[in-house]
């Protein structure tokens, strides 16, 4: 009885680490830049491939190339805002516009990075084994690889955390949230911080990508699936919200361990539930402003 | 001649038109049966789901991503009681049955806007698919079902049907007061109730409407597909589509979508079997494209270069 208790929490946990660390991104980029980017989960995709070419290819550690493959996505990212939805931003006359319009383009661009995916590796599954090593837990065994998975999540989330409280440019980030006029009256450059803000968001999507590719197989069309998973993490945990995205990270990760040791064919409906009630019941999430 | 008669004789001639044109599609599986019929009916498929759902979302900038839903919801009509009833009743049948939905989700949701609405529509169709599969494999025992199958002519004939009422639907409500009240509700929404407008229930009444035309073509066109299952019938692509077109075909007039939907589909017809990636490669970025540069779409940009064309005419003269 306590193993099970053990070993479905610590999955939940498990998961819901990854879960969090893929809302971080889109929160990021819906709560600062105004962009609801349904291409989230295609800068997953990118980030698992490039760890995957790179260990397949070079040999190099999974846990090292997050180093050499982040940089690559946080200026793709970048690159994006200040060319496409910098000029979208300037074209919308409300920012209600803005929201819809930019939402509308990163379908495109969730077609335009996957089908470049395909093209250049095939839809097929692709993985590698790293680190995949019992460790046992009080009778429940999980795999190494997944362990260590949760640890950086963890790390990563904090890291960023504490660069938004602290330094200069995590406030300017805050304050470009909370109000971006008088953020730019009060001398931060928005247009930069709100691009900063999309590579952020992108280069969490490659460190989630990059976790996954260690744990489970890949497949360039494996982006959606992940960007509805944070969508529903973000709904939970509030848009905008780092801490947020933890809790609601969690929450999902262990109600579908739950369910799945339960009924492992009904945790997708049991998450599209919770989803559609969070939303009528408190649209903003649990830690929403 | 004053304006009236000059507007009526031109309102005369664009029915004349408009009446040609709906007598020689009428009668198109008569001179040329085969392939063109079946190509049509996919066409006629997407227009019908991209004027619907401008319909609704046109003028009110609410982007539902729930044409799937409306359109799977036919489509399973069709495919429990195809078999049963007669066709005519049953694509009625499929019709209503997204009406009823739309009407409830409609009454539940309309309160959220912006990216809310659209989240949770897109979350309604992967709900009903995802539910429906799991009803299947452990209620019913199967996964998927047989539709019954139904000559392509007809279906062309059917879904033409649907058409045609669709267009007289569109053009009644965008001239009504409801057309107006949607038009001010998209424009400001606490301004629109202000006046007087009964804001939910326009919303509520005109989603319904658009979804009854989206399930009839579902259920139409579930006979063409012989067999489906809740990942054929609840395909999000079906969301995405209509939205697509609509902004590439321009929304300011109803034949912008009609327009944005034939190139896309007949795009598609080509593109699909042999190089899917580049198809879909294609279709993000004209999506992108339009969004940034054809703020009122293929439509908008003819209109606006027909204007320039001709005032430089006048400027001659």
């Amino acid at each position: 009885m306590i193993v099970t208790f053990l070993n479905v929490v610590i999955a939940g946990l498990l998961l819901g680490g990854i879960y969090a660390l893929i809302a971080v991104g889109l929160s990021l980029q819906y709560g600062v830049a105004r962009v609801f980017n349904i291409s989230h989960g295609e800068f997953i995709m990118l980030g698992a491939f490039a760890t995957w070419m790179l260990y397949t290819m070079a040999g190099i550690n999974p846990l090292i190339s997050l180093v050499i493959s982040g940089p690559f996505i946080f200026l793709i990212g970048f690159f994006l805002h200040k060319t496409l939805f910098r000029s979208l931003l300037n074209a919308s006359p409300s920012m209600n516009i803005f929201e819809s319009k930019s939402m509308l383009a990163t379908f495109g661009l969730l077609f335009i990075i996957q089908n470049i995916a395909i093209l250049i590796w095939g839809a097929d599954f692709k993985g590698y084994s790293y680190l995949n090593v019992g460790v046992n837990f009080g009778g429940a065994v999980f795999a190494a690889n997944r362990l260590v998975t949760l640890v950086y999540a963890v790390i990563i989330g904090t890291a960023f955390y504490l660069f938004l409280a602290f330094t200069r440019m995590g406030k300017a980030i805050r304050a470009a949230a909370q109000d971006p006029k008088t953020a730019g009256l009060m001398g931060v450059n928005i247009n930069q911080v709100l691009a900063l803000c999309f590579g952020f968001g992108a280069i969490m999507a490659g460190f989630a990508g990059a976790l996954l590719s260690m744990c489970y197989p890949i497949q360039t069309t494996m982006g959606l699936e992940y960007t509805v998973i944070a969508i529903i993490v973000v709904t939970l945990g509030g848009m905008g919200s780092i801490v947020g995205s933890f809790i609601g990270g969690f929450i999902l990760g262990i109600i579908g361990s739950i369910v799945t040791t339960i009924e492992p064919s009904l945790y997708l409906v049991v998450f599209y539930f919770i989803f559609s009630l969070m939303l009528l019941v408190r649209p903003k999430g649990i830690l929403g402003k | 001649m004053d304006i009236a008669t000059l507007k009526t004789k031109q309102n005369l001639i664009t029915g004349a038109i408009l009446l040609i044109l709906l007598i020689l599609l009428a009668t198109l599986p008569l001179y040329k049966p085969g392939y063109s019929v079946i190509l049509l009916s996919s066409i006629l498929m997407y227009v019908i789901l991209t004027v619907s759902w401008v319909i609704f979302s046109g003028p009110t900038g609410y982007i539902s991503l729930a044409p799937a839903a409306f359109f799977g919801v036919g489509i399973y009509a069709s495919a429990i009681i195809g078999k049963a009833i007669p066709f005519p009743v049953v694509v009625l049948i499929g019709g209503v049955a997204s009406f009823v939905l739309a009407l409830l989700v409609g009454a539940l949701t309309l309160r959220l806007r912006g990216i809310y609405f659209a989240v949770f529509t897109f979350g309604l169709v992967m709900l009903i698919s995802n539910a429906m599969n799991y009803y299947e494999i452990h209620f019913t025992g199967t996964r998927g079902r047989f539709v019954m199958v139904i000559d392509y002519n007809t279906i062309y004939l059917y879904m033409l049907g649907i058409f045609v009422l669709l267009m007289i639907a569109a053009t009644i409500i965008k001239r009504s007061k409801y057309g107006l009240a949607l038009m001010s509700i998209g424009q400001e929404e606490e301004a629109a109730e202000h006046t007087g407008v009964n804001v939910v229930m326009v919303k509520v009444i005109i989603f319904a409407i658009s979804a009854f035309f989206m399930g009839a073509a579902g259920s139409v066109m579930a006979t063409k597909w012989t067999y489906i299952d809740p990942g054929i019938a609840f395909n999000p692509f079906y969301s995405f589509m209509p939205v697509l077109m609509a902004i590439f075909g321009g929304m300011g007039q109803l034949f912008g979508p009609v327009i944005g939907s034939a190139i896309f589909t007949y795009l598609e017809e080509f593109l699909i079997t042999k190089f899917a990636e580049l198809y879909m490669l294609i279709f993000g970025a004209i999506l992108v494209v339009s969004i940034l540069y054809l703020p009122d779409g293929l439509v908008g940009l003819i209109q606006k270069l027909w204007k320039r064309f001709s005032e430089r005419k006048h400027a001659n003269t």
